[in-house]
């Protein structure tokens, strides 16, 4: 009696034993699926590929025939079918909820609900035929922070066997995962929309804004009959020389506006003076140079997308040497984009008619810019200038601004090319790259 | 990648080998799925899937596997799982894969390429011409 009693001891001991090692590798399993799932979530890779293969990995972990993912639509109440495995054809791409569905899975979170159990609810009344063709036995909201994303569809298990509670808790955890990726993508659409309905509002500002500084150019040009267009056209050539500079495509706008915006101050000169036919006088140049400082005071409180649009009406008088206005500035006290804007306003001076003389042949233009560089002008935005000039000789361009701007005449001036690819050479500001050979 | 097949007629039955790579997962998984499913479009009636070179079958291999079942099985066809090594042999017992697919172990092979003939449990896959096909 007692040697059976030992025998049956030592049985029941090689059972548990054997339990004990099946549980251990099922647990082993099921953790590597998780661990896979996790890292498939985090990896934040193509959204499909992440949802078939968590697809994969729920019914890989518990030996799971077939089933499905599919996404929450709130708009459409519909459970939209992502990713199917051995469902066949005939299931259906989008489910659709009804209220009291869509209460009880919120209420219902994660846990699976056996769909033989669930008849109760419209939507396994509507697709009771469909869920029990294709031998589906549990369904799973997937609800994550309190909103019902997804939901899981799965099928019988490979062993035949009911699913237990240690599968349950098993597929709630990974449910979790699943419904997390698809929370996660929905916000990202969510971003991307709102991002993108910033961006449409953003550019429609800036295309206001564009058109006010134009309309603002206008406006400061009709004042001046003999200079019409000089607002304009300064905002075209700082916007070349500022691309020529590789400047950035928000900075080439900002040097461009700034161009436009620069005699903004003039508005409030005296016609008289701006459209003397004659040199004027002290007096009449004193109140005509109020017009840097009285621009900054009408820019400087607009909130500008672009930086330094007002210092660059301010300062596009002064020179390097010291000898401008209104504040005799050197060097590097000037804003860089008012040096900009120094020159397309002085080159633009140079090359049209004023009523008190005709505008300047080419070579001459250029010769004095070349002779100023260093003295009025940047060097470095001299050579800009000129090589964004000679690109356009040379055919390197398509788009012929120089020759809209200045007429097809004065670009095809004699031997134009030649001295603006010597002066590039003699100035070689920076470095020996500069040097262009002058066949 | 390691995964070939052969394709052999004998008779009535049209049986296709695959070789499934050291680790059957995702990327090597799927090659094993389109080269069954390959196969069944061909015609074959059984497929062997040879796990001789196989150490380790992941969850995402388990699923592929058993959709590789579902589609032989919905095809008609019946499907072999040869040389799997004894930790896999537990995996698929433990979730139930190997309800729905003969293991064969080396030696059963063996045995069962020598009764090609006589048992028409199993067609003759490897008497005729072997020519792996890669994929």
């Amino acid at each position: 009696m007692p040697h059976d009693n030992h025998l049956r001891i030592e049985e029941f001991k090689q059972v548990k034993f054997r339990e004990l090692i099946e549980n251990k590798n099922k647990l082993v399993h099921t953790f590597g699926a998780l661990a896979e799932l996790g890292h498939e979530v985090a990896r934040r890779a193509n959204f499909q590929e992440t949802i078939r293969t968590s697809l994969h990995l729920v019914l890989g972990s518990l030996g799971i025939m077939r089933g499905g993912v599919a996404r929450y639509s709130r708009f459409e109440h519909e459970l939209n079918m992502l990713a199917v495995r051995g469902l066949g054809d005939s299931f259906p791409l989008s489910l659709g909820l009804c209220y009291e569905d869509e209460r009880q899975f919120l209420v219902n979170g994660l846990h699976p609900i056996e769909v033989s159990q669930a008849s109760v609810l419209p939507f396994f009344q509507i697709y009771d035929h469909t869920f029990s063709s294709t031998k589906l036995e549990l369904f799973v909201p997937l609800v994550i922070s309190d909103e019902t994303v997804g939901a899981l569809f799965l099928g019988e298990k490979a062993s035949g066997e009911p699913y237990t509670s240690y599968d349950r808790e098993v597929i709630c955890a990974m449910g979790r995962h699943v419904g997390s990726a698809i929370a996660q993508r929905n916000l990202m659409t969510e971003i991307e929309r709102r991002s993108d309905e910033n961006r449409k509002l953003y550019d429609d500002l800036k295309m206001t804004y564009g058109d006010t500084v134009k309309a603002f150019a206008a406006a400061i040009d009709f004042k001046d009959k003999y200079t019409e267009g000089h607002s304009v056209r300064v905002g075209r050539y700082s916007e070349i020389i500022a691309a020529e500079l590789g400047w950035g495509e928000d900075e080439v706008e900002g040097a461009a506006t700034a161009g436009y915006l620069h005699d903004v101050g003039k508005l409030t000169v005296e016609r008289k003076i701006i459209n003397a036919p004659y040199r004027i006088n002290a007096k009449e140049s004193a109140e005509l140079n109020k017009h840097p400082a009285v621009g900054y005071q009408i820019l400087a409180p607009i909130h500008h997308p672009y930086a330094d649009v007002p210092l660059a009406a301010k300062y596009h008088h002064e020179r390097l040497d010291g000898r401008g206005y209104p504040d005799g500035l050197f060097d590097r006290e000037i804003p860089y984009i008012a040096k900009v804007v120094n020159l397309a306003d002085s080159f633009d001076a140079m090359t049209t008619d004023r009523p008190y003389r005709r505008r300047r042949p080419a070579n001459e233009v250029f010769d004095d810019l070349h002779r100023n560089a260093g003295k009025q002008f940047a060097p470095e935005i001299v050579t800009s200038f000129f090589r964004g000039i000679l690109k356009e000789l040379n055919g390197e361009v398509k788009d012929k601004k120089f020759r809209r701007l200045l007429g097809r005449e004065y670009m095809e001036a004699e031997g134009l090319a030649i001295a603006l690819r010597n002066s590039l050479n003699e100035m070689a500001p920076t470095s020996p790259l500069t040097m262009i050979n002058p066949d | 990648m390691n995964i070939e097949a052969a394709c052999l007629a004998s008779g009535g039955a049209k049986t296709a080998v695959v070789y499934a790579d050291d680790y059957l997962n995702k990327l090597t998984g799927e090659k094993i799925e389109r080269e069954c499913k390959q196969r069944l479009d061909e015609g074959c009636n059984e497929l062997v899937v040879d796990f001789s070179n196989t150490e380790i079958v992941n969850s995402i291999g388990v699923s592929i596997l058993l959709g590789v079942i579902d589609v032989a099985s919905n095809a008609g066809a019946r499907v072999v799982f040869s040389e799997v090594n004894e930790s896999t042999v537990e995996l698929f017992d433990m979730l139930g894969v190997s309800r729905h697919a003969a293991i064969v172990s080396s030696g059963q092979r063996s045995v069962v390429d020598g009764r090609k003939g006589t048992d028409p449990q199993f067609s003759d896959p490897l008497a005729a011409d072997r020519r792996p096909l890669t994929t």
